[in-house]
């Protein structure tokens, strides 16, 4: 419960006593490369093998004549959207960059880097988390979009080229009774999850004590912490949404 | 000038400090000395406003630091220059960058401006030309002779020095208590510095507070220090064989 309180007053102080506009427009850009354009290759590679295995083992299961071939496509098409792109890839998202920023502020606040912000009177909360939490919120959801395209995508091309599914079947299967909530849906548990994995990693960077070892435990509690938020988030949401 | 009235602080149980009283004058080296684990650090940390004291004041001129509402402590904290033990320069970021930082944050500086400022500067502590240095390029001495520069450029009326002489070789450590003299003494600033350095107490040592187990024991001038009759003082002083043939 302590650590919980602790965790709203540090989210509490990223709107007090901050610095001017453009000094955090440049820093949400920055963390927009360093978290969103440097997570593309991981993303775009795990996503299309995750929908190339999805359909494979999809089609394996429902080996059957009284199914028709085109639910292969249209059970890859929900399972990336609803589950997929937005969760598996947030686990993923939580172990690149959930541990990139908790290491990076937990290195600052033990260097006495952080101090040497506090003393110039800068508000070193929000200065170094906000523009990480404003930069995730931005490009996550962009590539949990990326993620569902390129899962489909392999999806298609694992299908088509092994002979499972033609490719009318699986165009047909994705587009078949589509319901647009599911991307909405997929959206909202993209900021919620680019909120938790960029606060609750910050969180434990900036409170690191102690040498470089406890940096890597710190940044493996981000990870673990992280991991668990996305997944208790992740079943809430769907109580209450869906 | 600051002010400390009845500084305590406690972790875990364990007094630290134990009610620390004195005055740091402007425009000479104060320094605050004792062996490791006396509480000289946290007593800096204390003035400053990086940790909060248990009880106590700290008075920078006429203002109580710890009860001023958040936009005064902001106003003089951004009065403040501090040099680290270990430099806290900004690992990204290059010489120039990490010099220019309090002046792109804190004021409305044409660049031109700011440029010539950090020259001035880097100059001023002998840096000239490395500008796009990162602090991983240079020398331990040079990242402290940085973090000079940083702590000064925006013409701070407070001087904070956390042990500036550790991990340097003694020509260095030499050159840098003199380089914080000079400055001192040239902009009239309030300087507090945290040493256990022999050559900093009796090369810059004007106005000396001795700490000892968290109780302030001695006070004093770099002169007085043989006439101290303090025995922990004497012991730290003259622990060294050649300080006791000096004696």
């Amino acid at each position: 419960m302590e650590t919980l309180g602790k965790y709203f007053i540090f989210l509490g102080k990223l709107f007090v006593n901050t610095e001017n506009f453009k000094t955090y427009f440049k820093l949400t850009m920055d963390e927009c490369v360093n978290i969103g354009i440097n997570s593309i290759f991981l993303v775009s590679l795990v996503s299309f093998f995750m929908g190339a295995v999805t359909t494979i083992q999809t089609a394996y299961n429902l080996i059957s004549p009284l199914i028709p071939n085109y639910v292969i496509s249209l059970v890859v098409r929900d399972m990336t959207i609803l589950e997929l792109a937005p969760t598996i890839i947030g686990v993923i998202y939580a172990g690149k960059v959930g541990s990139s920023m908790s290491s990076g502020l937990g290195t600052m606040r033990i260097s006495e880097q952080i101090d040497a912000l506090e003393v110039m009177g800068i508000n070193s909360t929000s200065y170094l988390v906000l523009p990480k939490i404003l930069g995730s919120l931005i490009t996550y959801p962009v590539l949990v979009i990326l993620s569902g395209l390129l899962n489909i995508v392999g999806g298609y091309l694992a299908g088509t080229l092994t002979g499972e599914i033609t490719p009318f079947e699986y165009i047909y299967g994705i587009r078949y009774e589509f319901n647009d909530y599911t991307v909405t849906f997929a959206l909202i548990k993209s900021f919620v999850f680019a909120f938790l994995v960029s606060s609750i990693s910050s969180f434990k960077g900036y409170y690191t004590t102690g040498g470089a070892l406890e940096v890597g435990k710190a940044s493996t509690a981000a990870v673990t912490q992280s991991v668990i938020a996305i997944l208790l988030a992740d079943y809430l949401l769907a109580q209450l949404l869906l | 000038m600051i002010r400390i009235e009845n500084i305590k602080k406690s972790f875990n149980g364990k007094e630290v400090l134990k009610g620390i009283s004195g005055t740091f004058e402007k425009g000479k080296p104060n320094l605050i000395i004792g062996a490791s684990g006396t509480g000289k650090s946290v007593l800096l940390k204390c003035i400053v406003g990086l940790i909060q004291p248990d009880d106590g004041f700290v008075y920078y001129g006429t203002t109580e630091f710890s009860l001023a509402p958040r936009n005064d402590k902001t106003e003089i904290r951004r009065q403040i220059g501090m040099l680290f033990q270990g430099g806290a320069l900004f690992d990204s970021k290059t010489v120039e960058q990490n010099v220019m930082f309090p002046l792109d944050i804190l004021t409305d500086m044409q660049p031109a401006e700011k440029l010539d400022r950090v020259n001035f500067c880097l100059e001023r502590v002998g840096l000239a030309g490395q500008n796009g240095k990162l602090p991983s390029e240079i020398s331990g001495g040079m990242q402290k002779r940085v973090g000079i520069a940083r702590a000064i450029v925006n013409s701070s009326k407070y001087l904070f020095c956390d042990e500036p002489n550790s991990g340097l070789d003694p020509l260095t450590s030499i050159k840098i208590d003199e380089l914080i003299m000079e400055i001192t003494e040239e902009y009239k600033i309030t300087t507090v510095v945290v040493t256990h350095d022999m050559n900093s107490l009796l090369g810059i040592g004007e106005n000396i507070m001795f700490l000892h187990e968290g109780e302030k024991k001695w006070e004093g001038h770099k002169d007085d220090i043989i006439h101290s009759n303090v025995k922990e003082f004497e012991d730290f002083v003259f622990a060294s064989k050649v300080m006791q043939k000096l004696k």
